[in-house]
């Protein structure tokens, strides 16, 4: 266990704990940027939709992770930033420009949606959202005009000061940058006093508030600045999805983003980017266990003799063939991470280093969550 | 439905169109078309009414089903719109599957899915009592997708038509009464007068109303809170179960059907005021009602958003609904 001596208050505030985390987190970067000459094509892709979820990921931690608004309705942020920089581009607006604009527009949708939550809290917040992003779903559908309707829009690769993004791995640096400039911001932001303001109201809004947090101000600037954050990532997910259409942007993407942080570990940027791996790379990993448990467990039955491994494996392999199996498979896994270990992957992550830092020493009720029975909402 | 899941298998990135039945938020109502403009009006309004009624009172059975849950447990149970779909289904795996007469089918069916939702609560939900409401909330929205995923493996995602006792339609002075639409009406009355004089005359309503009021002190009188727990999880996933089969032969049934009513429930418990049980089903009734005049009289596209538009606007000028308390919040 290294304890940090700790000589000034800056110390608090830094972007980096120590000189081992940096050299770390280089030792990360250095890897992603090696990534594209060690894989192949398709794995790049893959990995660019964990940057691009990686981004969404980040807008929403910032909002129920840190300010702990709830949002049922972000996937229409991530239209609205969509369907803005496609149209824009489309219409001959320079590209960073056009993001640039697109970011603007879902800030204020941010803003506007931010104002009536002001007065909500939990579960109204929740449907307020649901609501909101039902309605906007409904505006992608009938506004033909703009988004093409049902018929869906086709976005180009982007080109950037003539620069033409053409093949994945020129996309895949473009979304890790923005997923790292997204990143340093954001923390930038969270060890600002705005960052300390909005952890405040997460822990508790009447403390906050009697300690001098203006309330709807911070609460505003969170939505404001994680919808703009939203913004930014749809307008790489409709490069990276090449064709929009209104029936993706239904709250069941929202909730897979909510999924996204959940499993990542709510109240940590590290968080944001574990639960976006988790969520970019299921969906591949199901695709080849559908082919290789079957093919694996057929090979077995045949050096065996059994039969009856075979029979499991064949089973196996049709049952994840059936349609609607991976949504099961995304909502056992959230029942699972809510029940055994509700601070997500990331907060895994961190027993599993103090075990070791504190071996033999280490004491399971350090995590240990205190529940509370009130009974408060409607006690009057 | 879920078509972002099969956008990139393989990794070619291409739009697989599932063929859409319905859309995630809106409801086919099968036989609630708009009646022709320039015909008698006040026909047509009655005719509007009765219908809106029906499909108020749907809503309100869901809605119901959540206030009941929030009311004792303080859980907000998304998952309620696919405890109606699991009901639909075996309802209709009793009348088709094994032949069996629709009223016994019915009583299985909620016994079924009551069984069901009092076990859900033995086993998942009573360790998420305390939990912050969000993680309960998306144990739910969890829960309700291994739902529908069990359903589209056990039945298949087709489209099932359910056989029903109730098919003929009356005409009284220019009005078309169909049967399927009073069956909705009368048996929600029906549910609602034995669910008021359970709750008001029998022992285990009133010890339920006590358990809603204050757990603490309702255990210190010797209720035994953990099973009343149980008991209305069954209630509430019974009533959602007769929500199911009443609906299942004007929308007919698939994995879906629940997301539907679900959302729109939401928005009447909503508008009822959370928490309030009158309140939730004239919430229903009241977004049904908005529903059926807004896609009869307002342009297309308003009749999916005109109950949400509804909602917020509801959220914005009155937060606590129509029937609620405001409450404040104990440090």
């Amino acid at each position: 266990m290294r304890f940090l001596f700790k000589t000034a208050y800056e110390q608090d505030i830094k972007l980096f704990r120590d000189r081992t985390t940096v050299v770390w987190y280089l030792v990360l970067a250095v890897t992603v940027l090696a990534l594209p000459a060690m894989l192949s094509r398709y794995y790049i892709g893959e990995i660019t939709w964990v940057f691009i979820y990686g981004i969404c990921g980040v807008s929403l931690m910032v909002l129920v992770g840190y300010t702990g608004l709830v949002s049922l309705g972000h996937a229409a942020f991530l239209g609205i930033g969509a369907y803005a920089h496609a149209y824009l581009v489309h219409h001959g607006v320079p590209w960073v420009a056009s993001v640039a604009i697109a970011v603007a527009i879902t800030t204020a949708c941010g803003v506007i949606v931010g104002l009536p939550a002001l007065r909500m809290t939990g579960i109204y917040l929740a449907i307020a959202t649901l609501a909101f992003s039902v309605i906007i779903q409904e505006v992608f559908t009938r506004w033909e005009g703009v988004t093409g309707g049902f018929a869906g829009m086709a976005v180009d690769k982007p080109e950037i000061f003539g620069i033409r993004f053409s093949n994945e791995t020129s996309f895949y640096y473009l979304c890790g940058a923005t997923l790292a400039l997204t990143l340093l911001l954001t923390q930038n932001l969270l060890r600002s006093p705005t960052g300390r303001a909005w952890i405040a109201i997460r822990d508790s809004e009447i403390a906050a508030q009697s300690m001098g947090v203006y309330l709807p101000f911070y609460k505003s600037v969170a939505f404001a600045y994680s919808a703009a954050l939203m913004g930014l990532a749809g307008a790489l997910f409709a490069h990276k999805i090449a064709y929009l259409a209104p029936d993706i942007f239904s709250i069941l993407f929202s909730i897979q983003l909510l999924l996204l942080v959940i499993v990542g570990g709510l109240g940590s940027l590290q968080g944001a980017v574990f639960g976006a791996i988790f969520v970019a790379l299921l969906p591949p990993i199901i695709a080849i266990l559908r082919d290789s448990i079957p093919a694996g467990m057929a090979d077995a039955a045949h050096a065996t003799g059994i039969g009856l491994i075979g029979t499991i494996g064949h089973g196996i392999g049709e049952f994840l063939k059936k349609p609607g199996v991976e949504a099961g498979i995304f909502g056992l896994i959230l029942v699972l991470v809510i029940l055994v270990e509700p601070s997500g992957m990331y907060g895994r992550w961190t027993k599993i280093k103090l075990f070791f830092s504190m071996f033999p020493m280490y004491k399971r009720d350090s995590f240990k969550r205190q529940k509370s029975y009130m009974r408060s909402e409607r006690l009057r | 439905m879920l078509q972002l899941m099969f956008l990139r298998r393989n990794g070619v990135v291409a739009l697989e169109f599932v063929p859409r039945t319905r859309s995630d938020t809106g409801i086919d109502w099968v036989g609630v078309k708009p009646p022709a403009r320039g015909g008698d009006k006040l026909a047509t309004f009655l005719q509007l009414t009765l219908n809106g009624l029906a499909v108020g009172c749907i809503y309100g059975l869901v809605a119901l089903g959540f206030v009941l849950i929030y009311k004792a447990t303080e859980l907000v149970n998304f998952a309620q719109g696919d405890f109606l779909m699991l009901g639909a289904f075996v309802s209709y795996m009793a009348i088709v599957w094994w032949g069996l007469d629709y009223w016994i089918s019915f009583l299985i069916a909620a016994l079924a899915v009551a069984a069901f939702g009092a076990l859900l609560d033995m086993t998942v939900l009573r360790r998420v009592i305390g939990q912050p409401q969000f993680a309960v909330v998306m144990l739910t929205i969890g829960l309700g997708a291994i739902f529908r995923t069990f359903a589209s493996v056990t039945w298949g995602s087709e489209i099932y038509t359910l056989p029903t006792p109730f098919s003929g339609v009356t005409q009284v002075a220019g009005v078309t009464l169909s049967h399927q639409y009073l069956s909705i009406i009368v048996a929600t009355l029906i549910l609602c007068g034995v669910l008021y004089g359970f709750f008001r005359y029998t022992r285990m309503g009133v010890a339920m109303q006590a358990t809603s009021q204050n757990q603490l002190a309702a255990y210190c009188m010797g209720i035994p809170v953990k099973l009343i727990f149980s008991l209305v999880w069954a209630i509430s996933a019974a009533v959602a179960t007769a929500a199911g089969i009443l609906l299942a032969p004007v929308t007919l049934i698939d994995i879906n059907m629940g997301l539907a009513v679900a959302l729109k429930a939401f928005a009447a418990a909503v508008v009822g005021g959370f928490g309030s049980i009158p309140g939730a089903l004239i919430g229903g009734i009241t977004i049904g009602l908005i529903e059926l005049y807004a896609g009869a009289t307002l342009p297309e596209g308003i009749k999916n958003t005109a109950p949400y538009i509804v909602l917020l606007v509801m959220l914005a000028v009155r937060p606590q609904g129509l029937f609620g308390t405001p409450g404040r919040k104990r440090v």
